[in-house]
């Protein structure tokens, strides 16, 4: 009984040591998991996660203080990704932070207009261009459809458009059967 | 004018499930008709209680699904699958042995994980392996393929146990010719003292040669018809072969001829029927090869030195459990690139 | 039916660049091409309206140069290559440009594009210039490209990729000029009655681009169900006496057309799944294009027509068409005796590759080589796609020798890593893994989806990559203004928090703050107008605001 004791420890603690080396010695360094989270979200910035863009989000979700399932924008392919990368189970979308809507830019109506640079300071990456007094526009390409210069705008101006499906950006549907019918776009 | 959208290619298609499993059930046919005529009516029971058991089962779990039942039986899977399980059972074991079997085979190891096309492991050899852990007795007790029943007397053994009049269990069930020499070897006999009882036949045991030989032959039509590829079959006999010729030359008085091997037990309907199963077997066709060799060694390993007579059932399962991985490892060269590393 | 399986016959012919390879997998289909193969091709005749899409090649689409009642001649320049991976469009026919906006053009997901519609007057007359034929012996190769590229020429052979980027924008030395009659999908034959019909003008067109890209061999590779075509192809040769360009014949297999299989075929390389086969020494181009570059250089006639295939039991008199660019499939149908009355599906491309079109007024474009009307019972719906039973008919004929079954797997799970892992983007989307699938399965159409979102997922990586780095562009950029603020401030207090002793300094130092500016603007000769020439009434403003700031502020100097 006393020699399976011993010879238990110590083979408990030669395979302790063995493991606590190796795992020194082959560390691998990889980025830290905050930058991993980061670069799967889809950086709207929108901040419908309750956290003040997706960076804050990233770093709640690697502090365990955030579901991976807060994310409107990012949809059902974030969650899954954010699964795998953190070996959670995914889940549904949870729907208090609202719902995964197809990818939309704004546009500000100019004869409205006043120049008030609200919308400017709420946007998060300065995708609206303007000055005091100027006209204000929208880089189409670089707005991220966060709708946060909405509520600032004191004479609704902005407007919400849905990125049109052109022949560039059309995408072959998954099969369904049976097959239906085209109907016309654009 | 107006037309309707479909997805290339737009010929209709020549292939067909419902076709490939009906070729399957023809190719058993001479079989079974051998295995019919040397063993009697059990070997019909056994198919059309294992048929039927698979059938309503199949049936009842796609309704507890919600999916279209009878488009899904009609592709013939389900039967295919119960004629394999009745083809390994013995001939004159009870009703509910079939019916087991057949149940487990469908429901647990076919339909729980999602169907057609969704088993990792062959469910009439799961079945088979169930009832073979589960009431060893019953099913290693074949009959004697002298001892034909007629109908009637096999109805009665089969459902209700009542034996004939005059016979006992030891006239009409007797071990199988391996079996019979795995206990004899394992009371020091050598093989020709063995092979000169009466379960012996010309190259292999008595009647199961011919059986054998009926579904090589409907498994060379098989490949004929494209409805199984050379691979797996080719790879599960050459192994089996290999091995048992390796071991026959080492010690002829021990070890039984590859000719044996190759016609005794399920070897022939394995490896045209219950190996080929393309669901659970591995994909890629260098892999599929080194999956039948695996199959191969396996049996002889089982038969020779395991605690079973025949170890296709159990070959099978376990090269189902290593598919993925030969897959994993045998991913063909892709056009346009070098040599794989 | 035709067998899946893959143990048909090939035969080997001899070749002058040495024995016939083989591809791996492939599918003997049924020819349905009889009928057609045999009439002579017919005119498509001017339609009423031409309808041209800015874009009928794979690169940039063109730039429209014209406005609505601008009047066309044949062959007149109507939109321009913006640069270099791009061709002009030309105007098939005379007449008077009515519309410049968006039209249903041949794509599978029938949507509309940008579109040149012309209303023909009927007089198909060209432009006044020159049209003396070019000698193409003597101009230098980088003339002849230009000519190419001037006259709009595409790969016609389905791709429309820009031959003079493939056949001059290149480095490297090229040892083999691949000319591609190998006509294998079913249904297809046009090039079979464009060999037949104008076999001296396809060796001259060869002739040319064989001297523009100067290979070391030159070859034309036919299928061997095309004896007529042959023997016409090799009485053009012999008629001109032309030793080195020589002719092979090659098995009846699909896909042995595609240019990567054809070139596995003839020489036994492999172009690189990342490469183009002029990395590799050849060029491939299709027969049709070898006459359309005989057209520009010898003709002086852009490309403005082709001939299509307009077959299947869905259109009476199944024949083979010289279409002009930008007709209307409906006036093409209409020619060719109309619909019979089954008629369900409109097939633009063969009945393999080709995709359906949703109406018939999409037009024809430069590389719509087949239009196919089908009745139900010719090509029936679809049954309903059966799980995968893991056969691997599919890895049997895969001509990429792909394992298409995992493909299957990975897109339909969303998987795309690892079906990109199994090399998802060298499949060539030629059909034969679904043809053979027992179950059913639309295999093509996942890959498709697959690809479609990968593509989309790599663009949505560059934009949301754009969108952090904008993010963090502007968080530093407030925090630095905000530390400049607090440094100001910082600055400000300390100044503010010295002794008392020091106010006379600071007035000091306003006074001379003061004397700066009024000295400044008397050198710019500006006369400030609010200090003197005051209205009494400014004055009396004044001095109640100054009478307020002495109350507020006791000691402060005033304004003065």
């Amino acid at each position: 009984m006393l020699t399976a004791l011993i010879t238990f420890g110590i083979l408990a603690a030669v395979i302790g040591l063995v493991l606590g080396y190796a795992a020194i010695r082959f560390h691998v360094e990889s980025d830290p998991v905050v930058d991993q989270i980061d670069a799967l979200l889809p950086q709207t910035q929108c901040g419908q996660c309750t956290y003040a863009g997706c960076r804050p989000y990233a770093e709640a979700m690697a502090a365990g203080e955030a579901d991976i399932n807060q994310c409107p924008p990012g949809g059902a392919s974030t969650i899954l990704a954010l699964a795998d990368l953190l070996g959670v189970d995914p889940k549904p979308l949870n729907p208090e932070h609202g719902e995964h809507s197809e990818k939309t830019v704004v546009t500000i109506d100019e004869q409205v207009c006043i120049g008030c640079t609200l919308c400017i300071q709420a946007c998060p990456v300065d995708a609206i261009l303007g000055a005091a007094k100027q006209m204000h526009t929208v880089i189409a390409s670089e707005c991220t459809g966060c709708d946060l210069c909405i509520p600032p705008c004191p004479v609704e101006c902005i407007h919400v458009v849905p990125v049109k499906t052109t022949l560039h950006n059309w995408i072959w549907p998954l099969p369904e059967t049976p097959p239906r019918e085209v109907t016309a776009h654009g | 004018m107006e037309f309707k959208t479909y997805s290339s290619p737009h010929l209709p298609v020549a292939n067909n499930v419902a076709v490939m499993m009906q070729r399957v059930l023809l190719a058993l046919l001479p079989g079974t008709i051998c295995a019919f005529w040397i063993f009697g009516w059990g070997v019909i029971f056994n198919i059309l209680l294992a048929g039927i058991t698979a059938l309503a089962a199949e049936a009842a779990i796609l309704r507890l699904r919600n999916r279209p039942a009878f488009t899904t039986l009609r592709d013939g899977s389900a039967l295919v699958t119960a004629v394999l399980l009745a083809l390994a059972l013995p001939p004159l074991a009870p009703w509910w042995i079939p019916v087991i079997g057949s149940l487990f085979a469908i429901v647990i190891a076919k339909q729980l994980y999602g169907g057609l096309g969704y088993n990792p492991f062959n469910p009439a050899m799961a079945g088979y392996v169930v009832l073979l852990i589960s009431f060893p007795l019953e099913l290693t007790l074949w009959s004697a393929p002298g001892a034909h029943l007629n109908f009637l007397d096999t109805l009665a053994l089969v459902f209700t146990g009542q034996l004939p009049v005059g016979q006992s269990l030891d006239t009409i069930t007797q071990a199988t010719p391996m079996d019979s020499i795995k206990t004899r070897l394992g009371l020091s006999e050598t093989l020709s003292e063995i092979h000169g009882s009466p379960l012996f036949g010309h190259f292999a045991g008595a009647g199961w040669e011919w059986i054998n030989l009926w579904f090589l032959l409907g498994g060379l039509w098989l490949l004929q018809m494209k409805v199984i590829q050379w691979h797996i079959p080719a790879g599960m006999l050459g192994g089996l072969a290999a091995i048992a010729l390796v071991f026959y030359a080492i010690n002829p008085d021990i070890f039984s001829t590859p000719l044996f091997q190759l016609f005794s037990g399920a070897a022939m309907l394995g490896a045209f029927f219950i190996a080929t199963d393309p669901v659970s077997a591995c994909t890629t066709p260098r892999g599929r090869i080194y999956y039948g060799i695996g199959i191969g060694l396996l049996t002889y390993i089982i038969r020779t030195w395991g605690g079973y007579p025949d170890g296709v059932a159990f070959a099978v399962l376990l090269m189902n459990l290593a598919a993925p991985t030969i897959d994993h490892y045998t991913r063909p060269r892709v056009f346009g690139h070098g040599d794989r590393e | 039916m035709a067998d899946s399986g893959a143990s048909f016959k090939r035969r080997q012919q001899p070749a002058s660049f040495g024995r016939l390879h083989t591809f791996h997998g492939g599918l003997q289909l049924p020819g349905h091409c009889e009928v057609t193969a045999a009439l002579p091709v017919s005119s498509a005749g001017i339609p009423p309206i031409l309808v041209l899409p800015l874009q009928q090649h794979i690169g940039a689409p063109a730039e429209c140069r014209v406005r609505p009642g601008d009047h066309v001649c044949k062959g007149q320049t109507i939109a321009t290559a913006p640069g270099p991976i791009s061709v002009p469009v030309h105007a098939s026919s005379s007449g008077t440009v009515i519309a410049v906006e968006k039209r249903p053009v041949p794509h599978p997901s029938g949507l509309q594009a940008e579109c040149i519609v012309i209303e023909t007057d009927g007089r198909d007359s060209r432009q006044q210039a020159d049209h003396a034929a070019i000698d193409y012996r003597h101009t230098e190769p980088a003339g002849l490209c230009e000519l190419i590229q001037q006259a709009g020429i595409v790969g016609l052979g389905g791709a429309g990729f820009p031959t003079r980027v493939k056949l001059c924008n290149r480095s490297q030395r090229i040892e083999l000029l691949l000319i591609n009659a190998v006509e294998c999908e079913p249904y297809i034959s046009c090039d079979n009655r464009l060999l037949q019909e104008r076999a001296a003008e396809v060796v001259e067109g060869v002739r040319i681009l064989r001297h523009t890209v100067q290979p070391d061999v030159c070859i034309i590779a036919i299928e061997d169900h095309m004896p007529a075509a042959e023997q016409a192809l090799r009485a053009a040769l012999d008629a001109v006496n032309e030793p080195d360009i020589s002719v092979t014949r090659v098995p009846d297999i699909y896909p042995s057309g595609g240019e990567r299989q054809l070139i596995k075929i003839l020489t036994g390389r492999e172009v690189p799944s990342q490469g183009y086969p002029a990395d590799i020494g050849i060029i491939c181009q299709n027969v049709g294009t070898a006459a359309a570059v005989y057209d520009a250089v010898v003709r002086r006639q852009p490309l403005l027509s082709r001939i299509v295939t307009v077959t299947g039991d869905g259109v009476a008199q199944p024949q083979n068409m010289d279409v002009l660019l930008g007709t209307p499939v409906s006036h093409l149908i209409a020619t060719a005796g109309g619909y019979t009355e089954d008629v369900e599906r409109l097939l633009i491309g063969g009945p393999m590759m080709g995709y359906t079109a949703h109406t018939d007024s999409v037009p024809v474009i430069k590389t719509s080589n087949c239009v196919l009307a089908v009745t139900r019972e010719e090509m029936p719906a679809p049954p309903p796609a059966q799980p995968c039973i893991r056969c691997a008919k599919c890895t049997d004929v895969c001509p990429a020798e792909l394992l298409p079954q995992q493909l299957y797997w990975y897109a339909r799970s969303n998987n795309y890593d690892a079906a990109q892992d199994y090399e998802l983007f060298d499949c060539i989307e030629c059909g034969c893994c679904a043809y053979v699938c027992p179950s059913h399965i639309p295999l093509v159409q996942y890959y498709r989806h697959a690809k479609a979102e990968i593509w989309t997922q790599e663009i949505q990586k560059k934009v949301s990559d754009t969108a952090r780095s904008r993010h963090e562009a502007k968080q530093q950029r407030l925090a630095r203004i905000k530390q400049e603020r607090a440094e100001r401030m910082s600055r400000k207090k300390q100044a503010l928090s010295g002794d008392s002793g020091n106010k006379d300094a600071k007035q000091a130092a306003i006074q001379a703050a003061l004397d700066r500016v009024k000295h400044k603007q008397k050198l710019a000769g500006t006369v400030p107008k609010n200090i003197d020439n005051l209205t009494v009434e400014q004055q009396r403003l004044i001095d109640a605001a100054d009478r307020r700031r002495q109350q507020q502020h006791p000691g402060n100097k005033t304004t003065d």
